[in-house]
């Protein structure tokens, strides 16, 4: 099967001398097309760090990431920055809606970063509101949405540029029980196809059995994955 | 509009509180700018206001003269000796000074009055009543229809008043370009009645005023007058005499630099500090955009765009403002002197553009450190 993400050797330390601190270290692994990928661990664990190396947030202090067959920190700043923009969509945490726009201005901005009309990505950004079931919300600002429709407004604001990989960060943290499942339920349905791998950085059990494969994280270091298709690698 | 920049000015404008407290600091300080250099503006012009009506080209005075209202008295053999200088065209004396009349009703008023040359009534105003050739008849006077004229009264044509036991009755009156500064009437007449009514020291010429033949003439009046032990300025280097014995010779320069460059610091610090706010407040958002792929340069186009376009309408809601002010105050107190020049909208403006500068600075900084990183810590 072809990779998606091709993590290799990744290492990452923050401060020098006596404060150095290892994030991450020498982790190898590879994500598919077609598959959700949970990285889990407990706080500190590296994940969130091996997860902006891996989206080209934050540069490592040795190894290589490949997506497409492109080791992204070879690339320029700018290069990486239009890599995100055309490759990775982010779904953070906090969601980062900007309250002072609608929904679907919020949903419009991969597009207007890449200088797309105006209108025209209103008018797409609406599409996609639809396929997360906020037809009829498009011109509500985000503080005037339930968690979950705010979670499903990020989901769109990270499809409508159609990105290869697609990252989650914490997704049911600010979520019930019931909203946090009926969203990955609607990840898994809608939102994961052929041509897209979804990766998954989590601390809730609650959504595991989402997870085509986990990878357990502990001191920066994989201590398991673990296949829930096929029974544990 | 550009996307990206539609985007930066839908989250600047959809901020209301905010936007409103950056227009109105921006608009606070321009006005205060505009209206300080507007006064300072105002009296200068109307400090130089006998220079601008008589419209002498050059003219010739005690070195010592710093004002035109404080002419210091020059002996008559000064005119013949200006009047031989080559280059000169004519030459002719004139009266200035200050005089206490008796209205019919019986208030004293002071007034300025001009002694024209009595051969050619060089520099005379334009009559909107009466004939010029009137000024040489008996008691002949001309007042200036300003914002001071009522303090003579009912004026109208032969209207008559009393100037050192001697009679004055107006047989004209002038409109002119600019009026005075000292808030008094100015009365028009003839050079050798000026002298004869109004009590002088031995030497009676205020001003020559000189006409020179040609432009390049007046180095070599000025050369020769300056031999003479006296001062041929023109017309323009006579108002920048006039204006730096106000700017730095009163305190007036000084306290209005003062006030405007305090009216900078306060539209500096609120617009400043609101924008500082403003982009402290959507830092995170900033930090999703590059997150999501916006390049640096395009977040500092962001920014740079919404300072500008805050100040460019601060600018013109201050400027507004001020003609609105000074509009009204024209109206109510006709002799209030602020005009708005396109020096003092040109001063105006680049200060504005040096508060944005600033605001968008500190944003840019903060804007350009945070790390999309940090907006996955959380």
């Amino acid at each position: 099967m072809n990779p998606a993400v091709s993590a290799h050797e990744l290492t990452k330390w923050f401060g020098e001398g006596d404060a150095k601190t290892f994030a991450v270290r020498g982790i190898s692994f590879e994500a598919y097309f077609g598959e959700i990928f949970f990285i889990v661990g407990p706080s500190g664990s590296g994940k969130t760090t091996l997860l902006s190396m891996i989206s080209g947030i934050l540069r490592p202090n040795s190894g290589a990431v490949t997506i497409d067959s492109m080791d992204i920190w070879a690339l320029k700043p700018d290069q990486i920055a239009e890599f995100r923009l055309n490759k990775v969509g982010f779904v953070f945490q906090d969601y980062h809606l900007f309250p002072r726009l609608t929904t679907a201005e919020n949903v419009a901005i991969p597009l207007i970063l890449k200088k797309r009309d105006w209108d025209e990505s209103i008018r797409e950004a609406a599409g996609y509101l639809e396929i997360v079931g906020l037809k009829n919300k498009a011109e509500l600002p985000p503080m005037k949405l339930s968690g979950g429709e705010q979670q499903r407004v990020a989901i769109a604001r990270a499809l409508i540029s159609q990105p290869d990989i697609l990252i989650f960060d914490e997704p049911t943290a600010s979520l019930d029980g019931d909203t946090g499942r009926r969203i990955m339920d609607f990840v898994k349905t809608s939102v994961l196809n052929d041509k897209r791998c979804i990766l998954i950085v989590t601390h809730d059990s609650r959504i595991f059995e989402f997870a085509d494969r986990i990878m357990k994280m502990e001191d920066g270091k994989i201590v398991g994955i673990e296949n829930r298709r096929n029974g544990a690698e | 509009m550009n996307g990206t920049l539609k985007l930066a000015f839908k989250l600047l404008v959809n901020d209301k509180g905010k936007y409103a407290a950056l227009l109105v600091g921006i608009m606070f300080a321009v006005f205060l700018m505009v209206q300080m250099t507007s006064i300072f503006s105002g009296i200068l012009a109307k400090s130089s206001s006998t220079v601008i009506n008589l419209g002498a080209q050059v003219w010739v005075m005690d070195p010592a003269v710093n004002n035109v209202a404080n002419s210091i008295p020059m002996p008559d053999y000064v005119l013949d000796a200006v009047r031989s200088i080559n280059g000169v065209k004519y030459a002719v004396p004139l009266y200035s000074g200050g005089a206490l009349v008796k209205l019919r009703s019986g208030v004293f008023q002071s007034v300025t009055v001009l002694g024209l040359d009595d051969n050619s009534l060089f520099g005379r105003p334009e009559l909107i009543a009466g004939k010029i050739e009137d000024i040489y008849a008996e008691n002949a006077f001309i007042a200036v229809q300003d914002a001071e004229i009522n303090k003579l009264g009912d004026i109208q044509l032969g209207t008559d008043f009393e100037l050192n036991d001697h009679r004055g009755v107006i047989v004209g009156i002038a409109k002119v370009t600019a009026s005075g500064l000292f808030g008094i009437p100015t009365l028009y007449t003839t050079y050798s009645r000026a002298i004869q009514y109004i009590p002088s020291t031995r030497f009676t010429i205020s001003y020559i005023l000189v006409e020179p033949k040609n432009n390049d003439a007046i180095s070599h009046i000025k050369e020769q007058v300056k031999l003479l032990g006296y001062e041929a300025l023109t017309k323009e280097e006579f108002m920048q005499k006039i204006a730096n014995y106000y700017k730095y010779q009163t305190g007036l320069g000084t306290n209005i630099f003062i006030m405007t460059i305090v009216s900078f610091l306060v539209g500096l610090s609120i617009s400043g500090q609101t924008f500082y706010t403003f982009i402290l407040e959507n830092l995170e958002k900033f930090g999703a955009l590059k997150a999501i792929g916006a390049k640096g340069h395009e977040l500092v186009y962001m920014i740079l765009f919404q300072a500008t376009f805050t100040a460019l309408i601060g600018y013109g809601l201050g400027v507004g403002l001020c003609t609105l002010i000074i509009t009204i105050a024209k109206l109510k107190v006709p002799d209030y002197s602020a005009n708005i020049t396109y020096t003092t909208l040109a001063f105006a403006f680049a200060m504005v553009l040096i508060i944005a500068a600033i605001s968008s600075y500190i944003g840019i900084r903060k804007v350009l450190k945070i790390e999309p990183f940090d907006i996955f810590r959380g």
